[in-house]
Protein backbone atom coordinates (compact mmCIF):
# COMPACT_ATOMS: atom_id res chain seq x y z
CA UNK A 1 0.00 0.00 0.00
CA UNK A 2 1.28 3.43 -0.88
CA UNK A 3 1.00 6.15 1.73
CA UNK A 4 1.52 8.75 -0.95
CA UNK A 5 1.36 8.56 -4.69
CA UNK A 6 2.04 11.61 -6.85
CA UNK A 7 1.77 11.55 -10.63
CA UNK A 8 2.63 14.33 -13.06
CA UNK A 9 2.28 17.05 -10.45
CA UNK A 10 2.80 20.56 -11.75
CA UNK A 11 2.46 23.93 -10.12
CA UNK A 12 2.75 27.25 -11.87
CA UNK A 13 2.30 30.25 -9.62
CA UNK A 14 0.60 33.44 -10.71
CA UNK A 15 3.28 35.37 -12.52
CA UNK A 16 4.41 32.26 -14.37
CA UNK A 17 6.94 30.76 -11.96
CA UNK A 18 6.96 27.01 -12.53
CA UNK A 19 7.62 25.50 -9.10
CA UNK A 20 6.90 21.87 -10.02
CA UNK A 21 7.45 20.50 -13.50
CA UNK A 22 5.53 17.24 -13.47
CA UNK A 23 6.90 15.25 -10.56
CA UNK A 24 6.18 11.58 -9.84
CA UNK A 25 6.74 10.28 -6.34
CA UNK A 26 5.70 7.22 -4.38
CA UNK A 27 6.11 6.69 -0.65
CA UNK A 28 5.24 3.27 0.72
CA UNK A 29 3.20 2.87 3.90
CA UNK A 30 5.48 2.63 6.92
CA UNK A 31 8.41 4.31 5.17
CA UNK A 32 10.64 7.00 6.62
CA UNK A 33 11.21 9.11 3.51
CA UNK A 34 13.50 12.09 3.05
CA UNK A 35 12.50 14.74 0.55
CA UNK A 36 15.56 16.88 0.02
CA UNK A 37 16.41 19.79 -2.19
CA UNK A 38 17.97 23.23 -2.11
CA UNK A 39 15.92 26.28 -1.14
CA UNK A 40 13.24 27.01 -3.73
CA UNK A 41 13.49 23.53 -5.26
CA UNK A 42 9.79 22.79 -4.79
CA UNK A 43 9.73 20.80 -1.51
CA UNK A 44 7.36 23.10 0.35
CA UNK A 45 5.13 23.50 -2.72
CA UNK A 46 4.84 19.70 -2.95
CA UNK A 47 4.00 19.47 0.75
CA UNK A 48 1.58 22.38 0.41
CA UNK A 49 -0.30 20.60 -2.38
CA UNK A 50 -0.46 17.30 -0.48
CA UNK A 51 -1.87 19.07 2.57
CA UNK A 52 -4.28 21.35 0.63
CA UNK A 53 -2.50 24.60 1.36
CA UNK A 54 -1.50 25.14 -2.25
CA UNK A 55 -3.69 24.59 -5.31
CA UNK A 56 -2.04 22.33 -7.86
CA UNK A 57 -1.99 23.18 -11.54
CA UNK A 58 -2.07 19.62 -12.87
CA UNK A 59 -1.46 16.07 -11.77
CA UNK A 60 -2.74 13.56 -9.30
CA UNK A 61 -2.13 13.12 -5.58
CA UNK A 62 -3.36 10.14 -3.59
CA UNK A 63 -2.98 9.66 0.15
CA UNK A 64 -3.51 6.06 1.23
CA UNK A 65 -5.49 5.57 -1.98
CA UNK A 66 -7.68 8.66 -1.51
CA UNK A 67 -7.44 11.11 -4.37
CA UNK A 68 -7.33 14.69 -3.09
CA UNK A 69 -9.58 15.80 -5.96
CA UNK A 70 -12.37 13.37 -5.22
CA UNK A 71 -11.89 12.26 -1.58
CA UNK A 72 -10.25 15.26 0.04
CA UNK A 73 -11.83 14.78 3.47
CA UNK A 74 -10.63 11.16 3.75
CA UNK A 75 -7.18 12.13 2.46
CA UNK A 76 -6.91 14.97 4.99
CA UNK A 77 -7.83 12.66 7.87
CA UNK A 78 -4.68 10.62 7.21
CA UNK A 79 -2.27 13.55 7.08
CA UNK A 80 -0.52 15.29 9.96
CA UNK A 81 1.46 18.36 8.94
CA UNK A 82 4.34 20.02 10.74
CA UNK A 83 5.00 23.12 8.65
CA UNK A 84 8.27 24.95 8.38
CA UNK A 85 7.06 28.15 10.04
CA UNK A 86 5.33 28.49 13.40
CA UNK A 87 1.69 28.85 12.49
CA UNK A 88 -0.19 28.34 15.72
CA UNK A 89 -2.06 31.12 17.47
CA UNK A 90 0.59 32.80 19.60
CA UNK A 91 -2.00 34.00 22.11
CA UNK A 92 -3.39 30.57 22.89
CA UNK A 93 -1.99 28.28 25.53
CA UNK A 94 -0.14 25.11 24.58
CA UNK A 95 -3.13 23.01 25.59
CA UNK A 96 -5.57 25.18 23.62
CA UNK A 97 -3.44 24.86 20.49
CA UNK A 98 -3.48 21.06 20.54
CA UNK A 99 -7.09 20.76 21.75
CA UNK A 100 -8.39 23.04 19.00
CA UNK A 101 -6.57 21.04 16.37
CA UNK A 102 -8.06 17.82 17.73
CA UNK A 103 -11.49 19.45 17.60
CA UNK A 104 -11.07 20.36 13.92
CA UNK A 105 -10.51 16.66 13.22
CA UNK A 106 -13.62 15.72 15.18
CA UNK A 107 -11.78 14.14 18.11
CA UNK A 108 -14.09 14.16 21.17
CA UNK A 109 -12.87 16.34 24.02
CA UNK A 110 -12.18 13.54 26.53
CA UNK A 111 -10.09 11.59 24.03
CA UNK A 112 -8.37 14.77 22.87
CA UNK A 113 -7.36 15.54 26.46
CA UNK A 114 -5.88 12.05 26.86
CA UNK A 115 -3.91 12.45 23.64
CA UNK A 116 -2.81 15.95 24.57
CA UNK A 117 -1.39 14.62 27.83
CA UNK A 118 0.29 11.70 26.03
CA UNK A 119 1.97 13.71 23.28
CA UNK A 120 2.80 16.77 25.34
CA UNK A 121 4.37 14.51 27.96
CA UNK A 122 6.33 12.55 25.36
CA UNK A 123 7.58 15.81 23.88
CA UNK A 124 8.34 17.24 27.31
CA UNK A 125 5.77 20.02 27.09
CA UNK A 126 3.08 18.91 29.54
CA UNK A 127 4.47 21.15 32.29
CA UNK A 128 4.00 24.08 29.88
CA UNK A 129 0.41 23.25 28.97
CA UNK A 130 -0.98 26.46 30.47
CA UNK A 131 1.76 28.72 29.10
CA UNK A 132 0.95 31.01 26.17
CA UNK A 133 2.55 29.51 23.09
CA UNK A 134 4.40 32.75 22.27
CA UNK A 135 6.27 32.40 25.57
CA UNK A 136 7.85 29.10 24.53
CA UNK A 137 11.43 28.74 23.35
CA UNK A 138 12.13 27.94 19.69
CA UNK A 139 12.68 24.25 20.43
CA UNK A 140 9.47 24.03 22.46
CA UNK A 141 7.52 25.66 19.63
CA UNK A 142 8.87 23.05 17.21
CA UNK A 143 7.79 20.27 19.56
CA UNK A 144 4.38 21.87 20.01
CA UNK A 145 3.89 21.75 16.25
CA UNK A 146 4.70 18.02 16.26
CA UNK A 147 2.29 17.38 19.15
CA UNK A 148 -0.42 19.34 17.35
CA UNK A 149 0.05 17.34 14.15
CA UNK A 150 -0.33 14.06 16.05
CA UNK A 151 -3.59 14.86 17.84
CA UNK A 152 -5.73 13.03 15.28
CA UNK A 153 -3.19 10.20 15.06
CA UNK A 154 -2.43 10.50 11.34
CA UNK A 155 -1.02 7.59 9.36
CA UNK A 156 1.15 9.97 7.34
CA UNK A 157 3.20 12.60 9.12
CA UNK A 158 4.83 15.28 6.97
CA UNK A 159 7.56 17.28 8.63
CA UNK A 160 8.92 20.33 6.83
CA UNK A 161 12.27 21.09 8.45
CA UNK A 162 11.16 20.14 11.95
CA UNK A 163 14.57 20.59 13.57
CA UNK A 164 15.51 23.94 12.02
CA UNK A 165 17.14 26.10 14.67
CA UNK A 166 16.98 23.38 17.30
CA UNK A 167 20.07 22.58 19.42
CA UNK A 168 21.79 19.25 18.85
CA UNK A 169 20.65 17.61 22.09
CA UNK A 170 17.02 18.40 21.40
CA UNK A 171 17.41 17.41 17.76
CA UNK A 172 18.63 13.97 18.82
CA UNK A 173 15.70 13.54 21.20
CA UNK A 174 13.34 14.51 18.38
CA UNK A 175 15.00 11.89 16.14
CA UNK A 176 14.36 9.25 18.79
CA UNK A 177 10.74 10.36 19.05
CA UNK A 178 10.25 10.26 15.27
CA UNK A 179 11.92 6.86 15.04
CA UNK A 180 9.56 5.46 17.66
CA UNK A 181 6.57 6.91 15.79
CA UNK A 182 7.79 5.27 12.59
CA UNK A 183 8.23 1.96 14.43
CA UNK A 184 4.57 2.25 15.50
CA UNK A 185 3.61 2.32 11.81
CA UNK A 186 3.39 6.03 11.05
CA UNK A 187 4.73 6.85 7.59
CA UNK A 188 7.00 9.87 7.81
CA UNK A 189 8.06 12.28 5.09
CA UNK A 190 10.83 14.56 6.22
CA UNK A 191 12.40 17.58 4.58
CA UNK A 192 15.53 18.90 6.18
CA UNK A 193 18.69 20.80 5.45
CA UNK A 194 20.58 18.69 8.00
CA UNK A 195 21.63 15.86 5.74
CA UNK A 196 23.07 13.76 8.53
CA UNK A 197 19.53 13.81 9.93
CA UNK A 198 18.12 12.38 6.70
CA UNK A 199 20.94 9.84 6.46
CA UNK A 200 20.47 8.64 9.99
CA UNK A 201 16.63 8.50 9.98
CA UNK A 202 15.37 7.79 6.49
CA UNK A 203 15.26 4.57 4.50
CA UNK A 204 14.30 6.12 1.18
CA UNK A 205 15.07 9.45 -0.36
CA UNK A 206 13.86 11.80 -3.05
CA UNK A 207 15.91 14.74 -4.21
CA UNK A 208 14.07 17.56 -5.90
CA UNK A 209 15.72 20.41 -7.75
CA UNK A 210 14.18 23.11 -9.93
CA UNK A 211 10.80 21.41 -9.67
CA UNK A 212 12.09 18.07 -10.93
CA UNK A 213 12.80 14.86 -8.99
CA UNK A 214 16.45 14.10 -9.72
CA UNK A 215 16.68 11.02 -7.46
CA UNK A 216 14.08 8.72 -5.95
CA UNK A 217 15.74 5.69 -4.45
CA UNK A 218 16.76 3.97 -1.22
CA UNK A 219 19.28 5.68 1.02
CA UNK A 220 21.58 2.66 0.68
CA UNK A 221 21.47 2.71 -3.12
CA UNK A 222 22.09 6.43 -3.20
CA UNK A 223 25.06 6.29 -0.86
CA UNK A 224 26.58 3.47 -2.90
CA UNK A 225 26.75 5.94 -5.82
CA UNK A 226 29.38 7.83 -3.91
CA UNK A 227 32.56 6.53 -5.55
CA UNK A 228 35.02 8.88 -3.91
CA UNK A 229 35.16 9.80 -0.24
CA UNK A 230 37.45 12.47 1.13
CA UNK A 231 39.09 11.81 4.49
CA UNK A 232 40.81 14.34 6.69
CA UNK A 233 43.75 12.86 8.58
CA UNK A 234 45.39 14.43 11.62
CA UNK A 235 49.03 13.38 11.30
CA UNK A 236 52.38 13.85 12.98
CA UNK A 237 53.97 17.01 11.55
CA UNK A 238 55.55 16.75 8.11
CA UNK A 239 57.71 19.28 6.32
CA UNK A 240 56.53 18.75 2.75
CA UNK A 241 53.69 17.20 0.76
CA UNK A 242 53.76 13.45 0.37
CA UNK A 243 53.07 11.43 -2.76
CA UNK A 244 50.71 8.52 -2.17
CA UNK A 245 50.41 6.01 -4.98
CA UNK A 246 46.80 5.43 -6.10
CA UNK A 247 45.42 8.27 -3.93
CA UNK A 248 44.93 11.98 -4.54
CA UNK A 249 46.13 13.84 -1.48
CA UNK A 250 46.71 17.41 -0.35
CA UNK A 251 48.65 18.69 2.62
CA UNK A 252 46.46 21.33 4.19
CA UNK A 253 48.98 22.28 6.88
CA UNK A 254 51.94 20.53 8.48
CA UNK A 255 49.70 18.18 10.48
CA UNK A 256 46.53 17.87 8.31
CA UNK A 257 46.32 15.75 5.20
CA UNK A 258 43.26 15.36 2.93
CA UNK A 259 43.04 12.14 0.94
CA UNK A 260 40.48 11.13 -1.73
CA UNK A 261 39.73 7.41 -1.53
CA UNK A 262 37.97 5.82 -4.48
CA UNK A 263 35.48 3.02 -3.98
CA UNK A 264 37.35 -0.32 -3.88
CA UNK A 265 40.60 1.12 -2.59
CA UNK A 266 41.62 -0.24 0.78
CA UNK A 267 42.46 2.09 3.59
CA UNK A 268 45.11 -0.39 4.73
CA UNK A 269 47.11 0.47 1.59
CA UNK A 270 46.86 4.13 2.47
CA UNK A 271 48.02 3.55 6.04
CA UNK A 272 50.95 1.36 4.88
CA UNK A 273 52.15 4.08 2.53
CA UNK A 274 51.89 6.70 5.27
CA UNK A 275 53.84 4.43 7.64
CA UNK A 276 56.53 3.99 4.96
CA UNK A 277 56.81 7.79 4.79
CA UNK A 278 57.26 7.83 8.57
CA UNK A 279 53.88 9.51 9.11
CA UNK A 280 51.63 8.46 11.99
CA UNK A 281 47.87 9.01 11.77
CA UNK A 282 46.50 10.42 15.03
CA UNK A 283 42.81 10.55 14.00
CA UNK A 284 40.66 10.65 10.89
CA UNK A 285 37.19 11.77 9.83
CA UNK A 286 35.08 12.25 6.71
CA UNK A 287 35.55 15.70 5.20
CA UNK A 288 31.81 16.00 4.58
CA UNK A 289 28.74 13.97 5.32
CA UNK A 290 28.43 11.31 2.60
CA UNK A 291 24.89 12.29 1.74
CA UNK A 292 25.90 15.93 1.68
CA UNK A 293 28.57 15.19 -0.93
CA UNK A 294 26.13 13.27 -3.11
CA UNK A 295 23.46 15.90 -2.68
CA UNK A 296 25.78 18.68 -3.79
CA UNK A 297 26.95 16.62 -6.73
CA UNK A 298 23.39 15.86 -7.91
CA UNK A 299 22.18 19.39 -7.44
CA UNK A 300 25.22 20.84 -9.22
CA UNK A 301 24.67 18.45 -12.12
CA UNK A 302 21.17 19.83 -12.73
CA UNK A 303 22.21 23.45 -12.26
CA UNK B 1 -21.32 13.57 18.55
CA UNK B 2 -20.51 14.02 14.86
CA UNK B 3 -17.07 15.15 13.74
CA UNK B 4 -18.54 18.25 12.11
CA UNK B 5 -20.33 19.25 15.29
CA UNK B 6 -17.12 18.86 17.30
CA UNK B 7 -15.23 20.95 14.73
CA UNK B 8 -17.89 23.67 14.84
CA UNK B 9 -17.91 23.68 18.63
CA UNK B 10 -14.11 23.96 18.73
CA UNK B 11 -14.03 26.84 16.29
CA UNK B 12 -16.91 28.65 17.94
CA UNK B 13 -15.40 28.26 21.41
CA UNK B 14 -12.10 29.54 20.13
CA UNK B 15 -13.78 32.58 18.59
CA UNK B 16 -15.80 33.41 21.69
CA UNK B 17 -12.72 32.95 23.90
CA UNK B 18 -10.83 35.33 21.63
CA UNK B 19 -13.10 38.31 22.09
CA UNK B 20 -13.90 37.65 25.74
CA UNK B 21 -10.16 37.37 26.53
CA UNK B 22 -9.72 40.92 25.24
CA UNK B 23 -13.00 42.23 26.69
CA UNK B 24 -11.45 45.58 27.47
CA UNK B 25 -10.95 46.13 23.73
CA UNK B 26 -14.10 44.43 22.49
CA UNK B 27 -16.92 44.85 25.00
CA UNK B 28 -16.22 48.00 27.01
CA UNK B 29 -15.64 50.62 24.25
CA UNK B 30 -19.10 50.20 22.63
CA UNK B 31 -20.74 50.67 26.02
CA UNK B 32 -18.81 53.89 26.61
CA UNK B 33 -19.40 55.22 23.09
CA UNK B 34 -23.11 54.52 23.21
CA UNK B 35 -23.40 56.09 26.68
CA UNK B 36 -21.98 59.27 25.15
CA UNK B 37 -24.52 59.09 22.30
CA UNK B 38 -27.32 58.65 24.83
CA UNK B 39 -26.12 61.61 26.91
CA UNK B 40 -25.38 63.98 24.04
CA UNK B 41 -27.97 63.12 21.39
CA UNK B 42 -30.63 61.64 23.61
CA UNK B 43 -30.61 63.80 26.70
CA UNK B 44 -28.94 67.11 25.82
CA UNK B 45 -29.97 67.61 22.19
CA UNK B 46 -32.93 65.25 22.14
CA UNK B 47 -34.94 67.25 24.65
CA UNK B 48 -34.92 70.21 22.25
CA UNK B 49 -35.97 68.09 19.25
CA UNK B 50 -39.28 66.92 20.63
CA UNK B 51 -41.23 63.93 19.34
CA UNK B 52 -40.09 61.76 16.41
CA UNK B 53 -42.69 59.42 14.87
CA UNK B 54 -44.71 59.94 18.04
CA UNK B 55 -41.90 58.96 20.46
CA UNK B 56 -39.38 60.92 22.47
CA UNK B 57 -36.14 61.41 20.57
CA UNK B 58 -34.33 59.19 23.07
CA UNK B 59 -36.84 56.35 22.56
CA UNK B 60 -36.51 56.81 18.81
CA UNK B 61 -32.71 56.62 18.58
CA UNK B 62 -32.08 53.80 21.08
CA UNK B 63 -33.00 50.93 18.68
CA UNK B 64 -30.84 52.46 15.94
CA UNK B 65 -27.88 52.88 18.27
CA UNK B 66 -28.20 49.29 19.51
CA UNK B 67 -28.31 48.08 15.93
CA UNK B 68 -25.36 50.29 15.01
CA UNK B 69 -23.22 48.67 17.71
CA UNK B 70 -24.38 45.18 16.67
CA UNK B 71 -23.46 45.89 13.03
CA UNK B 72 -20.04 47.38 13.83
CA UNK B 73 -19.05 44.68 16.30
CA UNK B 74 -20.26 41.73 14.23
CA UNK B 75 -18.35 43.01 11.23
CA UNK B 76 -15.12 43.98 12.96
CA UNK B 77 -14.98 40.82 15.06
CA UNK B 78 -14.95 38.49 12.07
CA UNK B 79 -12.83 40.80 9.92
CA UNK B 80 -10.08 41.14 12.52
CA UNK B 81 -10.20 37.55 13.76
CA UNK B 82 -10.10 35.93 10.33
CA UNK B 83 -7.50 38.33 9.00
CA UNK B 84 -5.29 37.77 12.07
CA UNK B 85 -5.58 34.02 11.44
CA UNK B 86 -4.54 34.60 7.86
CA UNK B 87 -1.73 36.93 8.85
CA UNK B 88 -0.34 34.59 11.54
CA UNK B 89 -1.04 31.68 9.21
CA UNK B 90 -2.98 29.74 11.84
CA UNK B 91 -5.88 29.60 9.40
CA UNK B 92 -3.78 26.75 7.97
CA UNK B 93 -4.84 24.68 10.98
CA UNK B 94 -8.34 24.78 9.54
CA UNK B 95 -7.35 24.42 5.91
CA UNK B 96 -5.37 21.21 6.44
CA UNK B 97 -8.10 19.68 8.59
CA UNK B 98 -11.16 17.94 7.11
CA UNK B 99 -13.39 20.85 8.12
CA UNK B 100 -16.15 21.59 5.57
CA UNK B 101 -16.34 25.16 4.29
CA UNK B 102 -19.77 25.72 5.83
CA UNK B 103 -18.32 24.96 9.27
CA UNK B 104 -15.51 27.46 8.79
CA UNK B 105 -18.12 30.07 7.86
CA UNK B 106 -20.47 29.07 10.67
CA UNK B 107 -17.66 29.14 13.24
CA UNK B 108 -16.40 32.59 12.36
CA UNK B 109 -19.85 34.06 11.74
CA UNK B 110 -21.02 32.48 15.01
CA UNK B 111 -18.21 34.30 16.80
CA UNK B 112 -19.21 37.58 15.16
CA UNK B 113 -22.87 37.08 16.03
CA UNK B 114 -21.97 36.20 19.64
CA UNK B 115 -19.98 39.42 20.02
CA UNK B 116 -22.54 41.51 18.14
CA UNK B 117 -25.39 40.27 20.28
CA UNK B 118 -23.43 40.51 23.53
CA UNK B 119 -22.51 44.11 22.75
CA UNK B 120 -26.15 44.72 21.73
CA UNK B 121 -27.28 43.44 25.13
CA UNK B 122 -24.71 45.60 26.95
CA UNK B 123 -25.78 48.71 25.03
CA UNK B 124 -29.44 47.87 25.72
CA UNK B 125 -28.68 47.61 29.44
CA UNK B 126 -26.83 50.94 29.34
CA UNK B 127 -29.78 52.55 27.54
CA UNK B 128 -32.06 51.54 30.41
CA UNK B 129 -30.31 54.19 32.53
CA UNK B 130 -31.62 56.81 30.10
CA UNK B 131 -34.98 55.56 28.88
CA UNK B 132 -37.63 52.99 29.64
CA UNK B 133 -37.75 50.53 26.75
CA UNK B 134 -40.90 48.75 25.65
CA UNK B 135 -40.92 45.84 23.27
CA UNK B 136 -43.69 45.86 20.67
CA UNK B 137 -42.80 42.62 18.90
CA UNK B 138 -40.14 40.32 20.37
CA UNK B 139 -40.14 38.01 17.33
CA UNK B 140 -39.37 40.78 14.86
CA UNK B 141 -36.79 42.16 17.27
CA UNK B 142 -34.89 38.88 17.60
CA UNK B 143 -35.05 37.87 13.95
CA UNK B 144 -33.96 41.29 12.71
CA UNK B 145 -31.01 41.64 15.08
CA UNK B 146 -29.92 38.02 14.55
CA UNK B 147 -29.96 38.15 10.77
CA UNK B 148 -28.42 41.60 10.64
CA UNK B 149 -25.60 40.32 12.80
CA UNK B 150 -25.18 37.28 10.53
CA UNK B 151 -25.19 39.52 7.46
CA UNK B 152 -22.46 41.81 8.73
CA UNK B 153 -20.41 38.93 10.10
CA UNK B 154 -20.46 37.47 6.59
CA UNK B 155 -19.45 40.88 5.25
CA UNK B 156 -16.51 40.98 7.68
CA UNK B 157 -15.48 37.49 6.65
CA UNK B 158 -15.44 38.38 2.95
CA UNK B 159 -13.49 41.54 3.72
CA UNK B 160 -10.91 39.51 5.68
CA UNK B 161 -10.61 36.89 2.93
CA UNK B 162 -9.80 39.58 0.39
CA UNK B 163 -7.65 41.73 2.69
CA UNK B 164 -3.91 41.74 2.23
CA UNK B 165 -2.99 44.23 4.94
CA UNK B 166 -4.51 45.42 8.22
CA UNK B 167 -5.47 48.65 6.42
CA UNK B 168 -7.72 46.63 4.12
CA UNK B 169 -9.92 45.53 7.02
CA UNK B 170 -10.49 49.08 8.23
CA UNK B 171 -11.34 50.64 4.86
CA UNK B 172 -14.84 49.15 4.57
CA UNK B 173 -15.91 49.90 8.17
CA UNK B 174 -14.59 53.47 7.99
CA UNK B 175 -15.57 54.47 4.49
CA UNK B 176 -18.64 52.36 3.78
CA UNK B 177 -20.19 50.96 6.94
CA UNK B 178 -20.09 54.05 9.13
CA UNK B 179 -21.60 56.45 6.53
CA UNK B 180 -24.29 53.92 5.59
CA UNK B 181 -25.17 53.41 9.24
CA UNK B 182 -25.38 57.13 9.98
CA UNK B 183 -27.46 57.64 6.84
CA UNK B 184 -29.56 54.58 7.62
CA UNK B 185 -32.05 56.37 9.81
CA UNK B 186 -30.43 55.90 13.21
CA UNK B 187 -30.97 59.54 14.16
CA UNK B 188 -33.98 60.48 12.03
CA UNK B 189 -37.13 59.13 10.46
CA UNK B 190 -36.95 58.69 6.70
CA UNK B 191 -40.26 60.51 6.41
CA UNK B 192 -38.43 63.71 7.41
CA UNK B 193 -36.31 63.55 4.27
CA UNK B 194 -37.31 65.19 0.98
CA UNK B 195 -38.81 62.70 -1.49
CA UNK B 196 -35.62 62.47 -3.55
CA UNK B 197 -33.44 61.54 -0.54
CA UNK B 198 -36.08 59.09 0.63
CA UNK B 199 -35.64 57.34 -2.71
CA UNK B 200 -31.86 57.40 -2.37
CA UNK B 201 -32.13 55.91 1.12
CA UNK B 202 -33.97 52.90 -0.32
CA UNK B 203 -30.66 51.62 -1.77
CA UNK B 204 -29.04 51.65 1.66
CA UNK B 205 -29.55 48.13 3.09
CA UNK B 206 -28.97 49.34 6.64
CA UNK B 207 -32.16 51.41 6.42
CA UNK B 208 -34.19 48.18 6.29
CA UNK B 209 -32.40 46.63 9.23
CA UNK B 210 -32.73 49.63 11.50
CA UNK B 211 -36.38 50.10 10.60
CA UNK B 212 -37.22 46.47 11.25
CA UNK B 213 -35.39 46.49 14.56
CA UNK B 214 -37.06 49.75 15.55
CA UNK B 215 -40.41 48.19 14.74
CA UNK B 216 -39.59 45.45 17.26
CA UNK B 217 -39.28 48.09 19.99
CA UNK B 218 -41.67 50.84 18.96
CA UNK B 219 -44.12 49.15 16.61
CA UNK B 220 -43.56 51.79 13.90
CA UNK B 221 -41.59 51.57 10.68
CA UNK B 222 -41.01 53.66 7.56
CA UNK B 223 -40.81 50.54 5.35
CA UNK B 224 -43.11 47.47 5.18
CA UNK B 225 -41.66 44.57 7.24
CA UNK B 226 -42.02 41.97 4.48
CA UNK B 227 -39.97 44.14 2.19
CA UNK B 228 -37.29 44.71 4.85
CA UNK B 229 -36.99 41.04 5.80
CA UNK B 230 -36.79 40.03 2.14
CA UNK B 231 -33.89 42.41 1.61
CA UNK B 232 -32.09 41.11 4.73
CA UNK B 233 -32.54 37.44 3.76
CA UNK B 234 -31.46 38.05 0.16
CA UNK B 235 -28.29 39.78 1.35
CA UNK B 236 -27.54 36.98 3.82
CA UNK B 237 -27.98 34.34 1.12
CA UNK B 238 -25.86 36.27 -1.37
CA UNK B 239 -23.00 36.96 1.04
CA UNK B 240 -23.03 33.37 2.35
CA UNK B 241 -22.80 32.03 -1.21
CA UNK B 242 -19.97 34.40 -2.00
CA UNK B 243 -18.02 33.51 1.17
CA UNK B 244 -18.54 29.78 0.52
CA UNK B 245 -17.34 30.07 -3.06
CA UNK B 246 -14.27 32.08 -2.06
CA UNK B 247 -13.18 29.73 0.73
CA UNK B 248 -13.83 26.61 -1.37
CA UNK B 249 -11.74 28.04 -4.19
CA UNK B 250 -9.06 29.13 -1.74
CA UNK B 251 -9.27 32.76 -2.84
CA UNK B 252 -6.99 34.81 -0.60
CA UNK B 253 -6.09 31.66 1.31
CA UNK B 254 -4.24 29.27 -0.97
CA UNK B 255 -1.55 30.11 -3.48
Amino acid sequence: MNALSIKGLTKTYRGGFEALKGIDLTVKAGDFYALLGPNGAGKSTTIGIISSLVNKTQGQVEVFGFNIDTHLVQAKQHIGLVPQEFNFNQFETVLQVVMNQAGYYGVPRKLALERAQKYLTELDLWHKKDARSRELSGGMKRRLMIARALMHQPKLLILDEPTAGVDIELRRSMWTFLESLNEQGVTIILTTHYLEEAESLCRNIGIIDNGVIVQDTSMKALLSQLNVETFVLDITPVAQDVCLEGFDSRLIDDHTLEVDVEQGHELNTLFSQLTNHGISVLSMRNKANRLEELFLRLVNQTA
Amino acid sequence: MSANFIALKSLLTKEVNRFTRIWLQTLVPPAITMSLYFVIFGTLIGERIGLMSGFSYMEFIVPGLIMMSVITNSYSNVASSFFSSKFQRNVEELLVAPVPTWIIIAGYVGGGVARGLLVGCIVTLVSLFFVQLNIANIGVLIISVLFTSILFSLGGLINAILAKTYDDISIIPNFVLTPLTYLGGVFYSLSLLPEFWQGVSQVNPIVYMINTFRYGFLGVTDIPLVYSFSIIFIFVAALYSLAHWMISRGIGLRS
